[in-house]
């Protein structure tokens, strides 16, 4: 059977399984195991409506538990143990790791990251939503910033390989080197230290559409009478924008840093597509797919490194959504 | 405000100049693949794709046949055009092949060792004038400028030979089943959590956030084993079960915010009415939620479209289950990294797809993230 057929097969059994379900449990709910009858109807209609939520949840819950929660639980079990599973190490995995100089590389690198794409994509999404929002023209100007969002990282890395390229015939950089006297093309990608940020610029490419959209929402938001009052006062533009707009949109620039940031830790596509990971380039996420397939224990490992580094993100955005319940 | 219209004007100047720069800089790498998937490999080798409207100067190798060999005072004449099957303009020549460039067109060379001389017009007309009979057909060297061409060979290539095509549809085939399914059991959960009363609900809002973030390399080792135990291996069935439930967190968040935005009293008269939750969910809540329903399906349908890692794990390592990322990154990358044309080729095959959809639906989109991370 060819995959799309099945494919087809799936969105039909998935989409009427759940129709099913959730029409079936109800069903049986109302008229089966609590039915609005018999000698106190109030009674049972309350307990089915203490039911129905789990109803409701069950399918979500149950794939999310299953597909998130577990394998926290497992990754970290299975990091305990060696390659082939069958023997308990403790933490050998996580010694053997620190030992390890790529390891090192790799989560250095990873800081590194996290100070810069976040910074760098929410500064250019906050410019460039600053400076649109008056513009005639602004609407075109933020699609076409915003488009990179909607390519792949993969895709993204080849786009910038033509920027990157070890050939001023290609590679625009080498290019515009050459136009300014270089003699011999470089290539950015193999600078130690510096090619890091090479790699970053792609992702900070990426993410300004997101911050952008998002703080020229926030930047809308703000009562006009705010502005006007520091116009009145002889408030220059840059004072207005840094002094007035800024401060008050700052739990929007939180919210939208801390999204970057959690998506800086996962991302390893740029990496592999790029460098492989080569040159001093290792970031933790492509330093694990190197052990995927290879060596469990070690890959679970570095899964769990990653997960902490993750936490107090977490922990954040967790306690900013519980302000937002209450 | 009259005193500083001056600086007012110069400040708009400078901020539309600022965005020009911006939205330059953010276009043309995007704009450098597009047209070098459309120039052949001599072409992208010879000039940058910003010359790409440029023509191309390039070397050739031409001969001036012996027939037709004229004496002239004791001199042998050969006449003829070197671009008798068209082509641009000449704009040098030589006589030997280490200098293809020697001589501009339109003046005279000599020819090694007093042979005689050579003369190339811009136009392809050569004269070559020996001063003994010639035994051989002499070679021109020259460089023409040939007119850029467009071509779509390089997507022929690619789509055919390497087998993107086949990446092509496994990518659709892992991609809509992925998006459509999530989206009814998050509706249900999220509709449970934004409308109905009980224990413990806000803990499981603060845990689908805390879910949210969740690496998902976590996953990637104990559910490919869980995969394999229930006999479900890699393949579609389990990219498909991964993808969905990887995009549930994310799912239920945002209809629940969208949901708990809507109107309490249309809500509640339906249940005045004597609606059950079902009919209300299914009846008024649904139907409501379109537009967040459309923004997720978005969502997940670029984040499974563009997916590199999950295809990786999830689904096996060969040609006939490759999805156009992994193809692209692990095939092309390494068999064909010096073949520009192609790579560029491939990667607007897979970009085409998620920018059609990103600028048809942009207004979903934006919506989406607002309500994802703005309240």
């Amino acid at each position: 059977m060819s995959p799309f057929l099945q494919g087809l097969i799936t969105i039909c059994l998935g989409v009427g399984g759940c129709v099913a379900y959730f029409w079936v449990s109800n069903l049986v709910l109302d008229r089966v195991i609590f039915p609005a009858r018999g000698r106190d109807p109030g009674r049972n209609i309350a307990r089915a409506n203490m039911v129905r939520p789990w109803l409701f949840l069950f399918p979500a819950l149950f794939s999310v538990t299953l597909y998130l929660v577990y394998p926290v639980v497992g990754s970290f079990i299975r990091s305990l143990y060696n390659r082939d599973g069958d023997v308990f190490l403790g933490f050998g995995n996580y010694r053997a790791l620190w030992g390890d100089d790529g390891f090192r590389t790799a989560l250095l690198n990873n800081f590194l990251w996290v100070l810069v794409v976040p910074a760098g994509a929410t500064f250019f999404g906050l410019i460039v939503a600053q400076l649109t929002d008056r513009l005639k023209w602004g609407a075109i100007a933020k699609s076409i910033i915003f488009m990179p969002m909607a390519i792949s990282f993969v895709g993204a890395s080849l786009i910038w390989k033509f920027v990157y390229a070890n050939n001023a015939q290609i590679g625009l950089l080498n290019a515009i080197r050459a136009f300014f006297g270089a003699t011999s093309p470089i290539d950015p990608l193999q600078i130690p230290f510096w090619n890091n940020f090479f790699l970053m610029v792609i992702l900070i490419w990426i993410q300004t559409g997101f911050a952008m959209v998002i703080l020229s929402a926030a930047l809308r938001g703000i009562p006009e009478e705010t502005v006007e009052a520091a116009v009145l006062d002889g408030a220059n533009p840059f004072q207005i924008f840094f002094r007035i707009m800024v401060p008050q949109i700052w739990p929007t620039i939180m919210v939208v840093w801390t999204t970057i940031t959690i998506l800086t830790l996962k991302i390893f596509d740029i990496v592999y597509a790029s460098t492989g990971g080569n040159f001093g380039t290792q970031i933790l996420p492509s330093y694990m797919m190197q052990y995927m397939f290879r060596d469990d224990g070690r890959a679970t490992a570095i899964a769990i490194v990653i997960m902490i580094v993750v936490l107090p993100v977490m922990i954040y955005n967790i306690r900013q959504a519980r302000k937002e319940l209450d | 405000m009259e005193g500083i219209a001056g600086r007012r004007s110069a400040l708009t100047w400078a901020v539309n100049i600022t965005v020009v720069a911006l939205v330059v800089i953010w276009l043309v790498p995007t704009l450098g693949l597009l047209v070098s998937s459309f120039r052949t490999p001599d072409q992208i080798a010879r000039s940058g794709w910003w010359d790409a409207a440029f023509p191309v100067a390039q070397s050739y190798r031409g001969q001036a046949p012996l027939d037709g060999m004229k004496e002239e005072g004791g001199k042998y004449v050969l006449t003829g055009n070197l671009l008798k099957n068209g082509g641009g303009a000449i704009s040098a020549f030589g006589v030997i092949g280490m200098k293809p460039a020697q001589f501009k067109a339109g003046t005279t060379g000599q020819m090694r060792g007093d042979q005689g001389t050579m003369k190339v017009m811009p136009n392809g007309d050569y004269t070559v004038t020996f001063n003994e009979k010639p035994d051989y057909a002499p070679r021109i060297y020259y460089q023409a400028k040939t007119p850029p061409k467009m071509t779509l060979q390089n997507y022929r290539e690619v789509l055919f030979a390497d087998g993107m095509q086949q990446a092509f549809f496994n990518t659709l085939t892992v991609t809509i089943p992925a998006t459509v399914i999530p989206i009814l059991v998050a509706a249900f959960a999220a509709y449970a959590l934004a409308w109905m009363q009980f224990p413990g609900r806000g803990l499981l809002i603060a845990g689908i956030v805390g879910l949210l973030v969740v690496p998902l390399q976590l996953a990637l080792v104990p559910l490919l084993r869980l995969h394999q135990d229930v006999g479900i291996g890699q393949s579609f069935l389990g990219i498909w079960l991964a993808h969905t439930a990887f995009g549930l967190p994310l799912a239920i968040y945002l209809l629940r915010n969208y949901m708990a935005g809507l109107p309490r009293d249309i809500i509640e008269s339906c249940k005045v009415d004597g609606a059950t939750d079902f009919q209300v969910f299914t009846k008024i809540v649904l139907p409501l939620s379109f537009p967040a329903l459309a923004s997720f399906a978005i969502f997940q349908f670029l984040w499974t479209w563009n997916d590199l890692l999950v295809a990786k794990v999830f689904l096996p390592a060969n040609t006939g289950t490759k999805v156009m990322t992994v193809k692209i990154a692990d095939d092309l990358l390494g068999s064909r990294g010096g073949d520009w044309g192609v790579l560029a080729a491939a990667a607007f095959v897979s970009i085409a797809v998620p920018l059609l959809v990103f600028f048809s639906a942009q207004r979903y989109l934006v919506r989406g993230l607002l309500a994802g991370s703005v309240k």
